[in-house]
């Protein structure tokens, strides 16, 4: 009898042995993706898709409806014939141009405030769940943070500090770092008590490499659906600042700018107001899709319903 | 009639699996009193013909042909409300871990009642007494403080009788226990297995026992069904199965259990200790801002002494804090007091900066083989790292991780892969390696073993016995399997509560043991009068 093939033959495969052939399989995953992506380049291809300059406004085509002609002036002062797709606000700017420039912000908005909170979330986190001194002072802080509401904070540090892009995405990932932080902290908590934790322990490997190169690796999956959840957050504040006139200054095409622009006049030209909104849902939802996707591939607690 | 007759039953696995069918074309009987063993290793699909009788099969898992007979009727093919009557009225079973069998939010009386409420029209006094009588018969004591309290209230003992109590209420015809004792210790499981056996033989029950421990079986069985991926491989009364098995794949398996004859090698030694623990204590204190303070005494004034090129045994049930002791010399926790001299200098107190240069000198190999090894590193990242941590260049240490790989049976072509695509004893071969990458003198296995299949068990105890002579190591093994011990330990040293309560060398603790925990133990050892005939 030959015991080797015996022990074989009884192994049970792992649920990480295919895990990137299950998430490019899943449908969710899929279609999120495949939104994401179109506007992903829409965002990079926005000034060769019939657009003119964002900021460009015109009085003689002011509040026009979509799809009719007019014209606008360039910065040269040079006049030229346009067609507004998306119509025109009261400013005479041209929505479609507007709103395509704006799927820019948003995304970067998104991608960089997830980014900045995960990557201060994991080190605090890190911290807190493997340095015990530094774990309670830490957490209160963390608790004082989440005591106030997020989009409080945001709005009152973009008025400390003035409207721009680098600060509006400071001002929304800042809220975010403590659920971040929580997060890892739980991951870690159960992750340290594992017995490869402990035999690198015993083998000599310090501290920060453990920290590192043995929990970090494992907390990947959960931190990556987390990402996506505070991208989707983030776009979605990001119009809320701009909405409220606190974001980035009105001349600079975002969804939300574009919205705020267009409400005193809601009840005459609700596209105004209506297509920058279409366009904020399915960007949301896409990334939702995505995280979803993604949580129910790569989380292995879920995994092992599949 | 047979309370239950399996009939070529197979049953389906998804595809992609490492073989197309979880069962197949099984049949067996269990009859009226009888106890039928369904013996095998982890993947026999012992457990999956134990849900397709109960019909809690999930869907990815159909049964694609044969028949379940439950007193003459067909459960593989009755409908969910059908099996919801036979369920505790006609069968029922219970499971390896009563904590997560019984809900937590329930006293165990409602959910005894619950079954009653369930099947039956008895009025709520009825039913309280019925519940009283059956906890009583299960040997609890105080059965009213008993069905008022909380699962969580109760030891793992006294909450696998009342899964018993529960399963049996109703009196099914058929008993189905999967693993019920795999989980307690040796004495609890002497218990809990009396137990079964005694109500089995009141209400005539037939029993199917599902088990991987040979030791269980021999105490247990009337006749033994033996699962090999997913095949009947032996099916016969349980002398004819245990001391003239006829296929090859049931000699192996009783061929690798160990016995608990010790092993006859000289255990004296004149070389230098390489660790002695002097009167080792840990004390976890329960600290809250408010209300007492209270102290838990894990381990006791332990003084033990370990030799180069011999191997101490500490023995003990769980919470006996065999594996404290473990953690204090490797120092994963700190001890509370006592010394901890490695080659005569104490590391007890030492700072982590201190310590490092002498953690490469303690290695440890853990139980739970799935564990142990980081999923995210290749097998050659795992057996490198000690190396690299102490300033060995990469291609020495990988060097050396080839030779390991050789010296544990492991191919050294397949470092490059992740632990998931090895065997749980692969794992643990690879775990040794690892250890051994330091250059240890002292290395100690916490239950190194004990999550492994019997066979699997067997090599990897030879394993480390090689390695020993080999390197001439001092070994620390901690058990709570005597068999184990007896084969492998030259001293060894019982726990009970914190504390040391017999040490010695292993022959003579073995032959005449002393302290009344130590005999109790090998009473409780099972199969221990049972002579196995391995070919």
């Amino acid at each position: 009898m030959n015991l080797q093939t015996l022990s074989v033959e009884s192994a049970n495969v792992a649920l990480q042995a295919n895990a990137w052939a299950r998430v490019r399989r899943n449908w969710s995953v899929r279609i999120g993706g495949a939104a994401l992506a179109l506007l992903v380049i829409i965002a990079v291809a926005a000034p060769w898709l019939g657009t003119v300059d964002p900021t460009l406004f015109d009085a003689a085509s002011r509040d026009l409806v979509p799809g009719q002609a007019g014209e606008i002036t360039t910065l040269d002062g040079e006049i030229i014939k346009h067609k507004f797709l998306f119509g025109s606000d009261s400013f005479g700017r041209d929505i479609y141009s507007r709103v395509m420039y704006g799927t820019r912000v948003s995304l970067a908005v998104g991608l960089l405030a997830a980014m900045l909170s995960l990557a201060f979330g994991i080190v605090s986190g890190l911290s807190a769940g493997y340095l015990r001194w530094i774990d309670g002072v830490l957490m209160r802080i963390m608790d004082g943070l989440m005591a106030i509401p997020a989009i409080l904070i945001a709005i009152a540090l973009v008025a400390m500090w003035r409207g721009s892009l680098t600060t509006v995405i400071i001002a929304i990932a800042i809220p975010e770092i403590p659920r971040v932080t929580r997060l890892v902290r739980s991951l870690v908590l159960s992750i340290r008590e594992e017995p490869y934790v402990e035999a690198a322990v015993a083998l000599g490997t310090p501290t920060w490499k453990i920290m590192f190169g043995h929990i970090l690796p494992n907390t990947v999956a959960p931190l990556v659906v987390q990402g996506t959840y505070i991208c989707a957050a983030a776009i979605l504040v990001e119009a809320i600042l701009s909405f409220l006139g606190v974001g980035l200054p009105p001349d600079i095409p975002t969804w939300g700018n574009i919205m705020a622009e267009g409400r005193p006049q809601f009840n005459q030209y609700p596209h105004n107001i209506f297509i920058p909104g279409v366009f904020l849902a399915i960007t949301v939802l896409a990334v939702n899709i995505l995280g979803d996707g993604l949580r129910d591939t790569l989380d292995p607690k879920m995994a092992k319903r599949v | 009639m047979s309370v239950l007759e399996v009939r070529g039953l197979t049953i389906a696995l998804p595809p992609g699996g490492d073989r197309r069918e979880a069962a197949a074309n099984v049949s067996f009987t269990v009859d009226r009193g009888e106890i039928v063993c369904l013996v095998g290793e982890s993947g026999s699909g012992k457990s999956v013909i134990a849900q397709a009788i109960m019909g809690l099969l999930p869907a990815t898992l159909p049964v694609t042909a044969g028949e379940i007979l439950l007193e003459g009727e067909d459960v593989a093919r009755a409908g969910a409300p059908r099996l919801r009557q036979l369920r505790a009225s006609r069968m029922s079973m219970i499971f390896q871990e009563p904590m997560t069998a019984l809900n937590p939010v329930m006293t165990c009386g409602d959910q005894i009642d619950e079954v009653l409420r369930e099947h039956t029209q008895l009025t709520a006094a009825e039913r309280r007494g019925k519940i009283l009588d059956i906890v009583r018969e299960v040997a609890l004591p105080e059965p009213e403080r008993i069905v008022a309290s909380y699962p969580h209230q109760l030891s793992g003992g006294q909450r696998q009788r009342i899964m018993i109590a529960m399963a049996l209420v109703l009196e099914p015809a058929l008993l189905i226990a999967d693993e019920p004792t795999t989980a307690l210790d040796v004495t609890t499981q002497a218990q809990i297995l009396k137990l079964i056996q005694d109500l089995q033989k009141r209400h005539g029950t037939g029993v199917l026992f599902i088990t991987h421990d040979f030791g269980v079986v021999a105490d247990v069985a009337h006749r033994v069904a033996v699962l090999r991926l997913g095949k009947l491989v032996e099916l016969g009364g349980k002398d004819e199965v245990l001391k003239r098995p006829r296929h090859d794949y049931t000699r192996m398996l009783i061929g690798a259990v160990p016995t608990l004859q010790p092993h006859g090698r000289s255990a004296e030694g004149a070389t230098e200790p390489v660790l002695r623990t002097v009167d080792l204590c840990k004390t976890y204190h329960d600290r809250g801002w408010f209300g007492r303070r209270r102290e838990v005494n894990a381990v006791q004034d332990v003084s033990i002494e370990i030799r180069r090129g011999q191997t101490l045994g500490i023995v003990g049930e769980s919470g006996s804090g065999k594996s404290t002791v473990a953690r204090c010399i490797i120092r994963l926790i700190d001890p509370t007091s006592g010394e901890v001299r490695l080659h005569g200098v104490d590391i007890a107190r030492m700072s982590a900066a201190e310590l490092r240069p002498l953690r490469r000198r303690v290695q440890i190999v853990f139980q739970d083989p799935y564990r142990s090894l980081n999923p995210r590193r290749t097998v050659l990242e795992a057996v490198i790292e000690g190396p690299l941590n102490y300033g060995v260049p990469r291609h020495q240490a990988i060097e050396r991780a080839r030779e390991l790989m050789e010296l544990v049976r492991m191919d050294p072509g397949s470092m490059s892969r992740y632990p998931h695509q090895f065997s749980g004893g692969q794992r643990q071969r690879i775990c040794i390696a690892r250890a051994l990458a330091q250059e240890p003198e002292l290395l100690i296995a916490d239950e190194a073993v004990s999550a492994l299949d019997v066979s699997v068990q067997a090599q990897v105890l030879e394993l480390l016995e090689d390695i020993r002579t080999r390197l001439n190591l001092a070994m620390l093994f901690i058990t709570h399997d005597l068999r184990v011990a007896a084969q492998i330990c030259d001293h060894v040293a019982v726990m009970s509560q914190g504390r040391i309560v017999e040490y010695g060398p292993a022959a003579e603790v073995f032959a005449t043991p002393r302290h009344e925990y130590t005999r109790a133990l090998f009473e409780a050892a099972p199969g221990r009068d049972f002579a196995f005939g391995a070919a």
